[in-house]
């Protein structure tokens, strides 16, 4: 290769690492922005203009009261609705993945179908279904709604993890003259719990973050993310910076946390292969 | 048995009907024979056989009851009207008019919503795939942690989110003072992109907030195409007398098409329903189609109304996913 072809390359090398670099800084700036704005001292109701550094919203972060509420709803809902869930979704995972059955490609269409519905088609039908039958709008007409996107969620994720599993291992444990069942919880089930409780993990965050379906299905319950959708036209006190930032920080610790525990299993793994 | 339990409450209480209910009593009958017949033939291999249907029954009936059947819920209603003035709720009455209704009536929000969705898709693809690339050819033992910083924006709140983008966009806000220092206004006018010195409440305002929104899931989809493709074939191409350019334009891009096409559809369904980029960024000239389903069904209670455009918006969608899979090539939909 030429000098010029050669310096050309790295010309290009360095633009396409200069566009990702400045991607990586689009998908950060509303985050710093609202981490900064929580030590923002806010002249008047609307927490938007810079006016001061101050830790007195960190001091009392649970001051605004309907504030705190609703993300107490918002977690009982998310607890619940990913508890249901995640046991569905991971028995469909199974199903799918350990078993050769008829109809498997029609539930694998039938389980993207939500997943690939626009959210206010999902809403709007589901709150059709539930004022035609005269349920009342409530904690669990929402939780039903979560649980609804959250199967397929679960199950979809899960399989694609699980996907070329030695399912051989629980054959040998029952050969070794364990039963099914206890093949299951012994082998099957701790190995495959990581993607599990990934999964229950991603799920719960979509949950606590559900906008649009929940919109449609809450009636007079006031989830977190739809205190904001109201307060927004009023005010924006500056405890909604303080509550995401923690939301924020404490997701980022568990997803260290997975990482650490991973990395330390890989190697672990490694260390005994070595041996051998 | 719990479930068949729930299945025939379901039933007994109307909460299926029409064709639905029929489905459902069908299952609910062969689920019942199925457990007699275990019970009765009892062998490992009939249980073995029946295992799957057993695992999937609890999750399906599910999605059939909270899911399919709302669907079909929302058709009826698509085609009720009120018979009289006094009639809290519409019955069913073919009343084809909600559709014409829908598609003259909220032709500029349904336009404006794909055309939005469109662009964002397009930007998300040409400034995500770049950062999925570097991660997964350059990321090094680095990889997991720059894939994590990707996810992080989702564990804040998305319409916290927004809100930031409302903030930084806002007229005394960083990128419009920035703009005015670099006197890049006149430009950013000509763009189209600014309106009277304004960002905030602009068509880009909108557009800038669904990409922005959407964008993690671009990335992720084509990251993991692109983290199947085998270096040594790009190398091989290249001892074949490929140019770089060349060796990503015949190896790397075909290969990570199922990245492009799932990213795709992930961004671009999404966008085309949302309200809350519109509603927190743009002016009631950006509209989307999502906020008037949603203005129609909870401030008009016009049930019907907002049925018929919502199914007018799933057909949309349904029909453009084809037509882009035929493009594509693509026959695996999920």
């Amino acid at each position: 290769m030429t000098r010029a072809h050669d310096s050309k390359q790295k010309w290009g090398r360095g633009a396409i690492n200069a566009v990702a670099a400045a991607t990586m800084l689009y998908l950060f700036a509303p985050i710093v922005m609202i981490v900064l704005f929580s030590f923002n001292n806010p002249k008047g109701r609307f927490n938007i203009v810079w006016n001061g550094f101050t830790l007195k919203n960190w001091a009392n972060p649970f001051s605004h009261q309907e504030l705190t509420e609703a993300l107490v709803v918002s977690l009982k809902v998310a607890f619940l609705s990913t508890l249901i869930a995640t046991i569905l979704g991971t028995c469909i995972a199974l199903a799918l993945s350990r078993y050769k059955f008829k109809g498997s490609g029609a539930v694998n269409l039938f389980l993207v179908l939500p997943l690939t519905s626009p959210e206010v088609v999902l809403g709007s039908s589901l709150a059709t279904l539930f004022l035609s039958r005269g349920i009342s709008f409530g904690m669990v007409t929402v939780i039903i709604a979560h649980v609804m996107f959250q199967v397929s969620f679960v199950a979809v994720t899960l399989r694609a993890r699980i996907r070329g599993f030695d399912w051989s291992l629980e054959q040998a444990a029952m050969d070794l003259g364990a039963t099914p069942r206890r093949a299951f919880w012994k082998v099957t089930f701790p190995l495959i719990l990581p993607g599990i409780l990934a999964a229950a993990l991603l799920s719960f965050a979509l949950s606590i973050d559900d906008f649009i379906i929940t919109f449609f299905n809450a009636g007079s319950l006031v989830t977190f993310p739809l205190q904001i959708f109201g307060a927004s036209r009023v005010a924006i006190p500056a405890q909604i910076n303080v509550l995401a930032t923690m939301l924020l920080m404490g997701s980022i610790a568990i997803m260290v946390g997975g990482l650490i525990i991973e990395s330390r299993r890989n190697r672990l793994n490694n260390g005994s292969e070595a041996k051998r | 048995m719990v479930f068949v339990a729930f299945g025939v409450v379901a039933l007994a209480a109307e909460w299926v009907t029409g064709a639905l209910a029929i489905g459902l009593l069908a299952l609910l009958i062969t689920s019942v024979v199925a457990i007699i017949w275990v019970a009765i033939m009892g062998g490992l291999e009939t249980r073995r056989a029946l295992a799957p249907y057993g695992l999937l029954k609890p999750g399906i009936l599910w999605l059939s009851l909270f899911f399919l059947a709302p669907l079909w819920t929302m058709l009826e209603m698509s085609l009720s009207s009120k018979k009289s003035r006094f009639d809290f709720f519409p019955s069913f009455s073919w009343e084809w008019s909600n559709y014409s209704k829908a598609l003259t009536d909220f032709a500029p929000q349904f336009g404006r919503s794909f055309l939005y969705a469109g662009i964002a898709t397009l930007l998300t693809l040409l400034i995500g795939y770049p950062l999925a690339y570097v991660i997964a050819f350059r990321g090094g033992k680095y990889r997991t942690l720059l894939l994590g910083l990707i996810a992080v924006p989702f564990f804040t709140s998305y319409l916290i989110r927004t809100l930031a983008w409302q903030n930084l966009l806002s007229d005394s806000g960083p990128v419009v003072s920035v703009l005015e220092t670099l006197k890049l206004e006149n430009i950013m006018e000509w763009l189209h992109i600014m309106d009277n010195g304004r960002l905030i409440n602009t068509p880009a305002a909108v557009i800038g907030g669904l990409t922005y929104n959407f964008l993690p899931f671009m990335i992720l989809p084509i990251y993991v195409s692109l983290e199947k493709i085998d270096v040594r074939l790009m190398d091989a191409s290249m001892d074949l007398y490929t140019t770089a350019t060349g060796a990503f334009r015949r190896v790397v891009l075909p290969l990570s098409m199922p990245g492009i096409f799932a990213g795709s559809l992930l961004v671009f369904i999404p966008a085309a329903g949302d309200f809350v980029n519109a509603k927190f960024l743009g002016s009631p000239q950006t509209t989307m189609i999502g906020s008037s389903i949603q203005d129609q069904f909870l401030v008009q209670l016009n049930y019907p109304l907002a049925a018929a455009m919502s199914f007018v918006l799933m057909a949309i969608i349904t029909a453009s996913v084809l037509v882009y899979a035929k493009f594509m090539g693509t026959e695996d939909l999920a």
